[in-house]
């Protein structure tokens, strides 16, 4: 009997959930015991169009990270899901659009000039990136950049979520062994739409620092708390942490270790709104009941759109800001 | 001539003032403009910011929160959590491009029906100066372009 099949695409992303994968480490060996690897671009050599030979519904389990940012993202998006059975959103990137998805704060000209123009990069003849450029071979194209950038699930029909940036290993080797286990018939899938190697509760919960009542004076740069209590919750010392409005499932990594969270899980079950969850729990803690002072307290969080939506705006109710709506341009 | 654009205005009251300040107003046949859409809730720090985004996502072009003037609130200060977040809020629209402006927080007594519609009056201009957000708009018209393939809505099952 023939293995299932099992491929692991990107789009946009940083590749650093194809790591996190590799980071498995022997239960690598279980996935190819189990699986017939059909396509992992970074893994293994196998083209698109072997992928389009298949049946529809093929694959058995495909693992998709990365947003969509550009036309050949949302075009294999569309060919990997008629090609599995089962689609993972797996990452930030595909869940939430992630650090691509702030690219949303801005015209896609905006971060094309930027990326060509910074002071950092060589580009003396100022040349931008054509979609069609004639060579004397023919013309040749690249994928031309979406307006925006969208999730997986805006896009396609999806089965399951796994958040993280990148989700954590030991919550992959899980999930491999449930889905081996339902191969075996020893276990059932979790319903459809389901989120899957992550917790069901906030960071806070797995967090093992000390919380009281929370009344702060001012917010500060984890930099300029010095010595950071080790003990006590680090948004009591003032320093922004995303834990409240965070999903568990990576054991509270970066607040057990003097970080503050920055939010990498995406929103806790339940919350509709990442950034709306986050605003509620600061300025809940906010120890004044004069606009003024609480002005100059807020002024300790420069960038709150980018504090609240560093992994979640694309995903969240408005998807973006007003400039990545072109007929907002002025 | 062009048609005069009329704001949608979602406008969150609490029971104990605003909501019976709206209420007084109805009684003593105060007008105020129709374009105010009244959601009672039971206290202005009920009001998850998660409403007002999701009103402004879908289709408002403003939001006017009303509560207790401080010190009155019914449940003692929790009209103040809701000054907080009211004003992080703001700060997190300017960081998306959407203008503060669009919300705005009033105290309103229960006796201040006159109050109340000159407030709600004078909102329904200000938006009609600020122009459509539209946000509802542009999200929807996105999705058309995005058509959806191969939708699989079966139930999920696995058989080797």
């Amino acid at each position: 009997m023939s293995k299932p099949k099992f491929a692991m695409y990107w789009s946009g992303s940083c590749g650093g959930c194809e790591i996190a994968v590799i980071n498995i480490h022997e239960k690598i060996l279980d996935v190819d015991a189990n699986f017939d690897i059909a396509f992992w671009p970074v893994a293994m050599d196998a083209k698109v169009k072997d992928v389009e030979a298949l049946e529809d519904e093929e694959i058995l389990l495909c693992l998709w990270n990365g947003s969509i940012r550009n036309e050949e993202n949302e075009h294999m998006a569309h060919l990997m899901r008629k090609k599995s059975k089962l689609l993972v959103s797996f990452g930030s990137c595909a869940t939430e659009g992630c650090i691509p998805g702030l690219g949303n704060l801005f015209p896609v000209a905006e971060l094309i000039d930027t990326a060509y123009t910074t002071l950092t990069t060589d580009n003396p003849d100022n040349i931008r990136p054509q979609t069609v450029t004639q060579v004397p071979e023919g013309e040749i194209t690249i994928p031309a950049m979406k307006d925006r950038v969208h999730t997986l699930a805006q896009v396609v029909d999806v089965d399951y979520f796994m958040p993280g940036c990148p989700p954590e290993s030991h919550q992959i080797a899980a999930v491999i062994d449930l889905v081996i286990e339902v191969l075996q018939g020893k276990a059932e899938l979790p319903p459809k739409g389901a989120v899957i190697g992550a917790g069901h509760s906030t960071v806070c919960e797995e967090c093992p620092r000390q919380r009281n009542l929370k009344a702060i004076k001012a917010f500060r740069r984890i930099q300029d708390v010095a010595p950071l209590d080790p003990e006590l919750c680090i948004l009591e010392q003032g320093v922004p942490c995303n834990g409240p409005a965070t999903r568990s499932g990576c054991k509270a990594r970066c607040p057990s270790v003097g970080a503050q969270c920055i939010g990498c899980y995406g929103p806790a079950e339940g919350v509709v709104d990442y950034g709306a969850r986050l605003i509620t729990a600061f300025a809940s803690v906010i120890d004044s009941k004069d606009p003024e002072e609480i002005e100059q307290i807020l002024d300790g969080i420069p960038d709150p759109a980018g504090q609240f939506y560093r992994f979640n705006l694309a995903d969240s109710l408005f998807q973006a800001g007003a400039p990545a709506f072109k007929k907002n341009e002025v | 001539m062009s048609e005069q654009f009329e704001p949608v205005i979602i406008c969150f009251t609490c029971n104990w003032c605003s909501y019976r300040a709206a209420d007084l107003a109805g009684t003593a046949r105060m007008h105020y403009a129709p374009n105010v859409r009244l959601v009672r809730l039971m206290c202005s720090g009920r009001l998850d910011p998660t409403f007002i985004m999701k009103a402004l996502s879908g289709g408002a072009d403003g939001v006017l929160i009303t509560g207790c003037h401080p010190g009155e609130c019914h449940y003692i200060e929790q009209n103040y959590k809701a000054q907080s977040r009211w004003l992080l809020l703001r700060r997190v629209l300017k960081g998306l491009g959407i203008a503060p402006e669009r919300v705005k927080l009033t105290w309103t007594s229960a006796s201040e029906g006159t109050k109340l519609t000159k407030e709600i009056n004078s909102f329904v201009e200000e938006i009609r100066d600020q122009g459509p957000l539209a946000w509802h708009k542009n999200l929807q018209q996105e999705k058309q372009e995005t058509s959806q393939h191969n939708p699989k809505q079966a139930p999920v099952e696995v058989t080797v």
